[in-house]
């Protein structure tokens, strides 16, 4: 059931994060989405806004509830993926994929986040709350 | 059983007539240009007097209402609504009077105001309310608006925060962020109570009040209601009472009482004014003395033996046209006279138990939230042992065979696949056991035959709506062809 990409860093509010030079992609995990059920809308700044680590930047709204999603890392927006404005399913179907939220250029080094076998372990003992 | 009822606008034909009309008498002229409609809606429906009366009947005959049903949607209180309140209600002398009519014309009205602000009063432990507000939602909105002016007036202007316990309910960060606070969440302790740890390290100078549900949303009493009020004091905030589950402790917490400074009251919950679509509601406010200048108007006064109405003098101002929704006003009134003191007691005695027999009884196959004794409303979790398939909403759906509401869902959401049940105080051991029993029948059926679930309702008139499709594509206006799209698929 779970589906955890090793290559990917993630956050305990469930996002993961995609290094790639001192771009980060952002999405959120395949357990987030199972957890959620159908999204049905999603909102994302604006290009050039700047969130500090833990601020929130969106929201994902599903046909349970809103939920709010969280800068793993300080940065700014250098790209949103607007495909899943028009598309919110996008989110259930390819987390990891089509469904991406935003790109940040980040600020500082990222630090803190939790790697695949941490996050594994960590959604594990969610599941059984 | 008719499956699809089609809009009346497809039940029309040109030319049909439901009542005949006599000559005009006059010469018949063009209606002018500007008066006329440019969009492409089709006219009014041209339908028989039968026809008009089959088509609501049928509509109405679909409609789950708690006249037809247990209805137990935890956190709305959906109790029985006495039809005594109607009779009250359609009295003449409160039916057609106007809000425009001299104060001297309407005393009875002004005099039934007055007595349910003092009744509301001593139940809550407050010294003024204010009927004025129209639902919750508003009345909340007063309270924040009320806490603003308060702080504002004394010349504190730092306080710029509000406290929200995580089990709030949603409109609570809503009205706070509405009246231009940042609102700032509080952990749950172990025990469902205010986590009193991180309250303390939240609280502060820029504390403009908290505001609690007691009950909770998890259906438990605060332990710790007495120390969080002192918490949030002792930083100069100011403590908001969000009434929706005042149901539970009628007539044995007075929340004035317990460390609040204002609170709103749902009529149209715990004092059985109709509910929902069947509304309007009524949030009235109360508050302690030193909050009472800013509440809203108006207020009824007695002086001189005369009732007036007043505005208080640092009013916030008005958040309703003319009086409020002065009918409810009189059901509620109703209700608390033919009850009494003893009465509501008894009221929130039997909500309290009824949903513990509940809990007792469910609580082996469908595990509870936080293990302790609960008030009126009991959270579940629909995880059936050997049914990983089946999730709350497929038990949700299932209940609607079964011929129960389905009850509330999904919420609280700091609790997984929740299912929040409210039976209130209305329903019979009858009932009540009829409701375990069909909750015992799913549990038995997740594990046997899941498909059952994953395909309920099968006995409604439409079967498992598309929630998602609905929301992310919605089809906001009447659209013949949209509808024959969606019913060809």
């Amino acid at each position: 059931m779970s589906n955890v990409p090793s290559d990917l860093l993630y956050t305990k509010e469930h996002e993961w994060v995609r290094i790639d030079g001192n771009t980060a992609t952002v999405g959120i995990s395949h357990f987030a989405q199972s957890q959620l059920g159908d999204v049905v809308f999603v909102e994302l700044p604006d290009v050039g806004k700047t969130f500090e680590i833990g601020e929130s930047f969106g929201t994902v709204e599903s046909v349970k509830a809103v939920s709010e999603i969280y800068a793993p890392l300080s940065g700014s927006v250098a790209e949103i993926n607007n495909a899943v404005i028009d598309a919110p399913e996008l989110v259930n179907d390819d987390p990891y994929g089509d469904g991406w939220l935003a790109k940040f250029e980040f600020t500082s080094e990222p630090s803190g986040l939790l790697s695949a076998a941490e996050y594994e372990q960590f959604i594990k003992e969610e599941a059984d709350k | 059983m008719h499956t699809y009822e089609p809009p009346i606008f497809e039940l029309s034909s040109p030319g049909k007539i439901g009542a005949a009309l006599p000559d005009a008498g006059v010469p018949e002229t063009e209606l002018p240009a500007h008066l006329l409609r440019d969009d492409d809606l089709a006219g009014l429906p041209e339908i028989s007097e039968t026809e008009v009366v089959r088509h609501f009947t049928r509509i109405s005959q679909r409609n789950f209402c708690i006249d037809t049903g247990m209805y137990p949607l935890g956190s709305c209180t959906m109790k029985y609504n006495p039809k005594i309140h109607e009779e009250a209600a359609r009295l003449p002398g409160f039916a057609f009077i106007h809000p425009l009519q001299a104060e001297e014309t309407v005393q009875g009205a002004l005099q039934l105001t007055y007595e349910l602000q003092d009744i509301l009063a001593e139940i809550s432990g407050f010294d003024q309310v204010c009927l004025q507000p129209a639902a919750g939602a508003q009345g909340e909105f007063a309270g924040i608006l009320v806490f603003r002016a308060y702080h504002l007036d004394r010349g504190d202007d730092q306080r710029d925060e509000v406290l929200c316990p995580n089990s709030a309910h949603g409109t609570n960060p809503a009205t706070a962020a509405m009246v231009g606070f940042k609102v700032v969440e509080i952990a749950t302790d172990s025990r469902g109570n205010v986590d009193l740890a991180d309250l303390r390290a939240k609280v502060g100078p820029r504390t403009a009040g908290l505001m609690l549900t007691n009950p909770n949303t998890l259906g438990l009493f605060d332990e710790n209601v007495h120390e969080v009020a002192k918490i949030v004091h002792e930083a100069g905030g100011l403590m908001y009472g969000d009434g929706a589950n005042f149901n539970a402790i009628l007539g044995i917490v007075k929340p004035g009482d317990v460390g609040f400074d204002f609170m709103h009251y749902n009529l149209h919950k715990t004092f059985t004014t109709p509910h929902g679509g069947g509304g309007p509601g009524c949030g009235a406010v109360g508050c302690k003395e030193f909050l009472a200048d800013y509440l809203p108007g108006p207020i009824v006064a007695l002086k001189d033996g005369q009732y007036t109405r007043h505005t208080p003098a640092k009013s916030i101002g008005r958040l309703k046209a003319f009086k409020g929704n002065f009918g409810m006003f009189v059901r509620a009134y109703t209700y608390i006279r033919m009850l009494g003191a003893a009465g509501l007691r008894s009221v929130s005695e039997h909500a309290v138990l009824n949903a513990n027999y509940l809990r007792v009884n469910l609580d082996k196959i469908y595990p509870v939230a936080y293990d302790r004794t609960c008030m009126h409303e009991v959270v579940l979790q629909g995880k059936i042992k050997g049914a990983p398939s089946v999730h709350t909403l497929d038990i949700a759906k299932r209940l609607i065979d079964f011929g129960f509401h389905p009850p509330t869902v999904y919420f609280p959401i700091s609790v997984a696949e929740s299912i929040m049940i409210e039976p209130t105080e209305t329903e019979s051991k009858r009932n009540l056991d009829a409701f375990i029993d069909a909750m015992k029948q799913i549990a038995l059926e997740a594990v046997e035959n899941p498909e059952l679930l994953h395909a309920a309702p099968t006995t409604a008139p439409v079967r498992r709506l598309d929630e998602a499709t609905a929301a992310r594509r919605p089809i906001l206006k009447y659209d013949q062809a949209a509808i024959a799209a969606l019913l060809s698929k």
